[in-house]
């Protein structure tokens, strides 16, 4: 028996609070290769890596961050479970992190682990930091006060590892305290600061650097204009600076596609491998320098202190909708597209809210509607002014975006008040002291995102995206002798599945005035939104480019009855449509990945759904009741 | 304008941390209520007898970030009215 337990991993949990540097050390002591899952029944991130300890091997459990093992949610009860081996087997012993510097803190939570009789080591981090600031600590005495090993560590230097490993080595021969410390929070108190006198030499002062630069960043007004112009860049960098990647990206998969089609023999084979395999990786890989950009520049800020303070100045904003300041970062990153916000919203620690941002994150106009505004904005909108120099198609275009952002605004508020109401978390977040970032713990986590994305969303992506080719180009029916290449795109189309599904459903989406080529559109766009302009091009068989294409659903008259089929109601009710629906398979793949379960993709696809249609017939009634529907 | 939580005649009375003015420290006395929003305070170090200094406010008036325990830590006003301090007066850093 025992033979068999020795060459069992020892398996390591790793404890303490958010800011304690936890993350860094995992890093340091698992390498990039962490493995990534979520704990049952919660949306909470379960991260484990493996190393060596010694001539042991170990697998490192990283438990979610928290200042308390006395939980008031269930997502904060994982740490209890996972410790009472509720969820898996126990961690053979644990390793708590905490930050040198706020040691008068953290050993009230020291306290609280000591008293679970588990064996525990206790990890200092920052101790360079601490010296910094004038502070020391006499770690051979603490280890006498406490009860248990002391190591001290500078987790992104990599100093005091090989110590800490030598420790971890041997778990079964580390101490337990003598006396446990007492459990009621006063004479805890009392008892933290009588360990903290008896080992320390001295306090740290305050992080001087610290009060002089959050004496303008958190300066009322100084603070405020900061705060605009680094959301602005943000916005900027993932909105427009993208672009130019996406669109490189872009012309290497038309490239790609080109040089597979005429490489392989003409047919059904060579369409799937330019069509439905090329494009559908495109479709995968155009968001990576989205996600590269916004990660890179969370991490950085989150990493430099800033994201705290950010999160400071929403607060009070966010609140109103029952959300906390973490959550603003993502939703404005779901303006340039939803993937990347709602991976964003990580850094809320609540995961009730970050539930709750997920969920309308979709709602936000992101940069993937735009095409579809433009073309029927351009098309069926007069270019001429409304209000001075405010044109009526700007102004159009405005409507739409504050609609999604209000409607957003809705069922935030709406949700917190009912489906995912609160767990009563008091909102409590610190301030870190601002820090140099390290380039290893920065890479590691832009590098952990984007694989995360590439393995655990991109797979879906894919497999929709061909899916939906599939349904586009089968089954193939020969067209009629002497059509046009365009005529011919368009017949195939039309007798496909998708467009056989485009009729199918034409009697649930005609109280809307949309006939059954929208329907093919709106089908289509699943894959993605912008999916329905080139759709629709293909439908009317139109040449290149978008004139084209506006003048022919403009003139497109309806067989039967001889009228226009996109009338004034019919542009309005389609525009609303976009505003509210979830047509966007990597957003549906994302939001997979990141609640772990098809549950919650499916109640946003189908809530947004609802109100799409909801709000698209009262649109469509009130635009076709004043201004006439034919 | 004397706000109705600050008894203005008594300086050494508690009152409530929100509604300490900035730049100001206190002693705290007591947290109202014993529930788990309560104990998580104390977890975070809102103990009897422990020192708290009030660092800033947000643009729109909460939250604001205290110093307690050797970290800051910002809490809404919701949380910070439960919490009763003796005032020390204005401390510097």
């Amino acid at each position: 028996m025992s033979a068999t337990v020795a060459h069992q991993p020892l398996r390591l949990g790793l404890l303490g609070s958010p800011n304690s540097g936890k993350t860094t050390l995992f890093n340091a002591l698992t390498g990039l290769r962490a493995k990534v899952g979520n704990y049952p029944g919660v949306t909470v991130e379960r991260r484990e890596g493996r190393c060596h300890v010694g001539r042991r091997d170990a697998i490192v459990i990283d438990l979610p961050g928290t200042y308390s093992l006395e939980p008031l949610s269930p997502d904060e009860a994982v740490v209890n479970r996972v410790l009472e081996g509720a969820i898996e087997a126990p961690p053979d012993a644990l390793i708590l992190v905490a930050d040198a510097c706020s040691l008068a803190r953290s050993l009230l939570f020291v306290a609280q682990v000591l008293r679970r009789g588990v064996p525990c080591c206790l990890v200092l981090t920052m101790i360079d930091e601490l010296q910094a600031r004038g502070g020391a600590i006499d770690v051979p005495r603490l280890e006498r006060a406490l009860g248990i090993p002391v190591r001290g560590v500078i987790g992104h230097r990599g100093r005091g590892l090989d110590a800490l490993r030598d420790l971890l080595e041997h778990p079964e021969t580390w101490g337990h305290p003598h006396l446990l410390p007492p459990g009621e929070a006063t004479e805890r108190a009392a008892w933290a600061d009588s360990v903290l006198d008896s080992v320390s030499a001295r306090r740290p002062g305050t992080h001087r650097l610290t009060e002089a630069i959050d004496r303008v960043v958190l300066h009322p007004l100084a603070g405020s204009l900061l705060f605009a112009v680094v959301m602005v860049g943000f916005f900027q960098l993932i909105f427009a600076w993208a672009t130019p990647a996406m669109d490189a990206i872009d012309g290497i998969i038309t490239e790609l596609a080109a040089a597979t089609r005429s490489a392989l023999p003409p047919g059904a084979w060579s369409d799937f491998v330019a069509d439905g395999l090329v494009a559908g990786v495109g479709a995968v890989v155009v968001f990576v320098p989205q996600i590269t950009l916004l990660f890179g520049l969370l991490y950085l800020l989150e990493d430099v202190g800033y994201m705290a303070r950010a999160a400071f100045l929403a607060d009070r904003v966010m609140s109103r909708i029952g959300l906390e300041g973490r959550a603003f970062v993502a939703l404005l990153s779901s303006y340039a597209c939803a993937v990347p916000g709602i991976m964003a919203t990580r850094t809320v620690p609540s995961p009730r809210d970050r539930l709750v941002t997920i969920l309308v994150a979709p709602l936000m106009t992101c940069s993937a509607r735009l095409p579809v505004y433009a073309l029927l904005i351009g098309a069926f909108v007069p270019a001429r002014s409304a209000l001075g120099p405010l044109g009526l198609q700007g102004l159009v275009l405005l409507g739409l975006y504050l609609l999604g952002a209000v409607g957003a605004l809705l069922v935030a508020a709406l949700l917190k008040r009912t489906l995912l109401r609160g767990d009563a978390l008091p909102f409590t977040m610190e301030l870190p002291p601002y820090r140099i970032p390290t380039l290893r713990l920065w890479f590691s986590q832009v590098w952990g995102s984007i694989w995360a994305f590439l393995r655990r969303a991109g797979t879906i992506i894919l497999a929709a995206s061909i899916t939906l080719w599939l349904l586009l180009s089968f089954p193939r029916v020969e067209p009629p002798v002497g059509a046009s290449e365009a005529e011919a795109r368009r017949f195939a189309l039309e007798h496909s599945y998708a467009g056989r599904a485009g009729h199918a459903i034409e009697p649930a989406i005609a109280p809307l005035g949309f006939d059954w080529k929208i329907g093919v559109g709106l089908l289509a766009s699943v894959a993605a939104r912008e999916v329905i302009v080139a759709t629709l091009a293909q439908i009317y068989a139109a040449g290149e480019g978008e004139t084209s294409l506006r003048a022919a659903v403009r003139g497109d008259v309806d067989p039967r009855t001889g009228t226009p089929v996109f009338t004034p109601a019919t542009v309005a009710a389609l525009l609303v449509f976009f505003v509210f629906a979830l047509q966007c398979l990597s957003t549906i793949a994302v939001m997979r990945r990141e609640t772990n379960s098809w549950r919650w993709p499916l109640f946003a696809f189908s809530y947004l759904l609802a109100m799409a249609y909801g709000a698209s017939f009262v649109t469509y009634r009130i635009v076709a009741a004043t201004m006439g529907a034919g | 304008m004397p706000r109705p939580d600050v008894p203005t005649a008594q300086p050494d009375a508690p009152v409530r941390l929100s509604s300490l003015p900035l730049g100001h420290a206190g002693v705290i006395e007591r947290i109202d209520r014993d529930d788990p929003i309560a104990r998580r305070l104390m977890d975070l170090g809102f103990v009897p007898s422990t020192e708290v200094r009030v660092l800033r406010r947000a643009p729109l008036g909460d939250p604001v970030a205290y110093e307690i325990r050797g970290s800051r830590l910002c809490l809404r006003h919701s949380e910070s009215k439960l919490v009763w301090v003796r005032p020390l007066g204005a401390r510097q850093a």
